[in-house]
């Protein structure tokens, strides 16, 4: 099993080796940066292109571990035990499996995204250390043990909200998706938008990587915000000229919206490119 | 196998443990990489370095191992402000072809370093000094042949030195400036939850009590919501020489203003004397004495000063020593009194902690605060708010 850019993802030659060495030696692997750089979409990649099944996790500010593991509907039962229901003698009946047993129990190797994990609870990462490291975990209401037939390929995304506690770390591989490069980015864009023609293309990404060595940006638009930006400008019919005489006349590019995401931005990026016009003449 | 490479690693300050080193060994022997020098640092870092802060130190680490160009970390005596990414100058083939290339590595780095010494301030295009956008072979996001790049991110002609020695993760180590999102994060750390407010919770332990007292009908009790009960006072110094570091306070500021619901702040300059205000605009209406402060506010409010402490150091000890008025009183006085007043308080300083020996004010502060001065970057942030919770 190898993964390689697929006809709908790209991958770095970095990232490859990373995600190969987590399948290979079945540790889970640990995917911070930018926001925006395709760190969920990874997984759904991965899943699809190794024909496997996915199994997604989004974590919340209050998803518990044990959540992941299995819930005990106590409240059912009891609820269950008023009204006089026979189900009520079977414990097994309220047991319900949460995301952690479903990856454990698939007979084919699964992918398991555990998306965001910092948003939880500070704890949370430590309630999973042993789950993680023996892909195993007992049900104290029914004395069953759960045991992963194939460890499934765990892939964690982070986006740095809160530092996770060392022990979790060791049992992880750590990868760092950095903001790609032109050449990276115009592949990525043929595989979003096959029909861009180069010129187009060329100058927007022009203006984009501009926007992106501005100093002191606030929120510094990612990939994901340049798709859009592009989708728009095809969908808008927004010819290449267009963007190149922006750039000549200073000023802000078409359709800023999609990039820019907060109005101090789009007043430094205005000030910024009308000084730059200026120091050209 | 590479124990030395191990120790190398942890030389440089990146916490690495057997568990991970191993864990390289058996990737190793997986044959995941075969023979290449680049692929190897890359499953060495996915291996051995868990956060992205520490890349830094293991492309240092990785430099010395390799015996590669040690001598690159003069980058790090640069400052950052020279190399400022705003001018990319696109050179034509025939100044690319015009350019000369400098002698051996030797050569280069004896010239670098001759430069640092002769050049005094920051400097952009042109071919000679050490700056951005130009043609001289030390600086970044211009172009010479066999130039040295000097903490430049992205790649612009990719064609110097290894992967290791771009040290693209500079700018992310711990030491660097805060942005408003890890100075909320930092802040986070002072959350103590009480519970105040409409009963919308499900009390579980009450319900269960609850409704065994009733014979086992269930009977739901609810409780009030957790909030963050911390109380915060913070006093800022304003004007003068903060002027330098306005935008970093105003980040502190948002973020402690979003962050606790019971923040109290006050302006003084440069040194705490009778008297803070509130609002800069309406200073001479606005004030409030220190001592109704002292009053006003429970001692189990944290304090927090954020200033420089970069002053006179008269403007600290002496009656009638503040710039602005004549105080009865010396402003290490009005300190004393509030730290006596307060349990917990800290002293942030927005200077790079390196320049603090210089100024003697700023050594009678931390005296003053019995020590608890903290830099304005994420570590000294994280040690301040755990200054601020010991019992």
């Amino acid at each position: 099993m190898s993964f390689q850019s697929t006809k709908d993802y790209i991958v770095s030659a970095e990232l490859a080796l990373a995600v190969n060495a987590a399948i290979s030696l079945e540790k889970p692997l640990l995917i911070k940066g930018e926001p925006g750089t395709g760190k969920t979409k990874l997984a759904e990649q991965l899943a699809a292109s190794l024909g496997t099944q996915l199994i997604q996790w989004h974590i919340k500010s209050t998803t518990k571990a044990q959540q992941g593991l299995y819930e005990y509907d106590a409240v059912s039962r009891l609820r269950d035990s008023q009204l006089g229901d026979s189900r009520v003698h079977d414990i097994k009946n309220y047991i319900k499996p949460g995301k952690l047993w479903s990856a454990f129990t698939a007979t084919k190797r699964p992918v398991l995204l555990i998306d965001e994990i910092d948003k939880a609870d500070i704890e949370f990462p430590n309630d999973l250390l042993h789950e993680l490291d023996q892909m195993a975990f007992d049900v104290y209401e029914t004395g069953e043990s759960v045991q992963a037939k194939v460890r499934p390929i765990v892939i964690i995304t982070s986006n740095n909200e809160k530092e996770l506690p060392d022990a979790f770390l060791r049992r992880c591989f750590f990868h760092y998706i950095r903001f790609p490069d032109a050449e990276t980015l115009k592949a990525i864009v043929d595989v979003h938008l096959p029909g861009l023609t180069p010129a187009l293309l060329q100058q927007a990404l022009e203006l984009f990587f501009g926007l992106r060595d501005m100093p002191q940006l606030k929120k510094k638009p990612s990939t994901s915000e340049l798709i859009d930006w592009l989708k728009l400008l095809l969908a808008e019919q927004i010819p290449a000229e267009t963007l190149a005489q922006s750039k000549e006349k200073g000023g802000l590019m078409p359709l800023y919206g999609a990039l820019l995401k907060n109005e101090q931005d789009v007043a430094l990026v205005e000030k910024l490119l009308f000084m730059a016009k200026r120091a050209g003449r | 196998m590479l124990i030395e490479f191990f120790l190398t690693v942890r030389k440089y300050g990146v916490p690495v443990s057997i568990t991970e080193w191993l864990d390289l060994l058996k990737a190793l022997d997986q044959q995941l990489v075969f023979a290449n020098m680049a692929e190897f640092y890359l499953l060495a870092r996915l291996c051995l370095v868990k956060d992205e802060v520490h890349f830094d130190k293991f492309d240092r680490a990785c430099a010395e191992y390799f015996e590669a160009v040690e001598s690159l970390d003069l980058a790090s005596l640069i400052p950052p402000e020279w190399l400022v990414p705003n001018l990319i100058r696109q050179l034509s083939q025939e100044d690319k072809a015009a350019l000369q290339k400098a002698g051996g590595l030797e050569e280069l780095l004896n010239k670098f370093r001759e430069r640092l010494k002769e050049q005094q301030e920051r400097h952009q295009g042109g071919n000679k000094w050490i700056g951005t956008g130009g043609s001289s072979p030390f600086g970044a996001y211009g172009f010479h042949p066999e130039g040295i790049r000097v903490g430049q991110q992205g790649s612009g002609q990719r064609r110097a030195v290894k992967v290791w020695d771009e040290r693209h993760f500079a700018d992310l180590d711990s030491k660097t400036e805060l942005n408003n999102r890890n100075i909320k994060l930092a802040l986070r750390q002072l959350r103590r939850f009480a519970r105040t407010g409409a009963t919308l919770e499900l009390d579980l332990a009450g319900t269960i009590s609850a409704t065994s007292k009733q014979g086992g009908y269930l009977d739901l009790q609810f409780q009030r919501e957790r909030h963050n009960a911390v109380k915060v006072l913070m006093l800022f110094d304003v004007g003068g020489s903060m002027d330098d570091h306005i935008e970093q306070i105003q980040q502190l500021f948002s973020a402690a203003h979003s962050e606790f619901k019971q923040l109290e702040f006050f302006y003084f300059h440069n040194c705490v004397y009778e008297h803070v205000w509130r609002s800069n605009k309406r200073r001479p209406q606005d004030l409030m004495s220190v001592a109704e402060l002292i009053r006003t506010y429970h001692s189990d409010y944290k304090l927090i000063f954020v200033g420089d402490a970069t002053m006179g150091p008269y403007e600290i000890s002496y009656p009638g020593g503040s710039v602005e008025h004549f105080n009865a009183e010396a402003g290490a006085v009005w300190l004393e009194r509030l730290t006596r007043h307060f349990v917990h308080y800290v002293w942030l300083n927005p200077q790079p902690q390196d320049w603090w020996r210089s100024y003697p004010s700023i050594g009678l502060i931390t005296q003053l605060m019995q020590r608890r001065m903290y830099p304005l970057s994420q570590e000294g942030m994280a040690q301040a708010m755990g200054s601020l919770l010991k019992k």
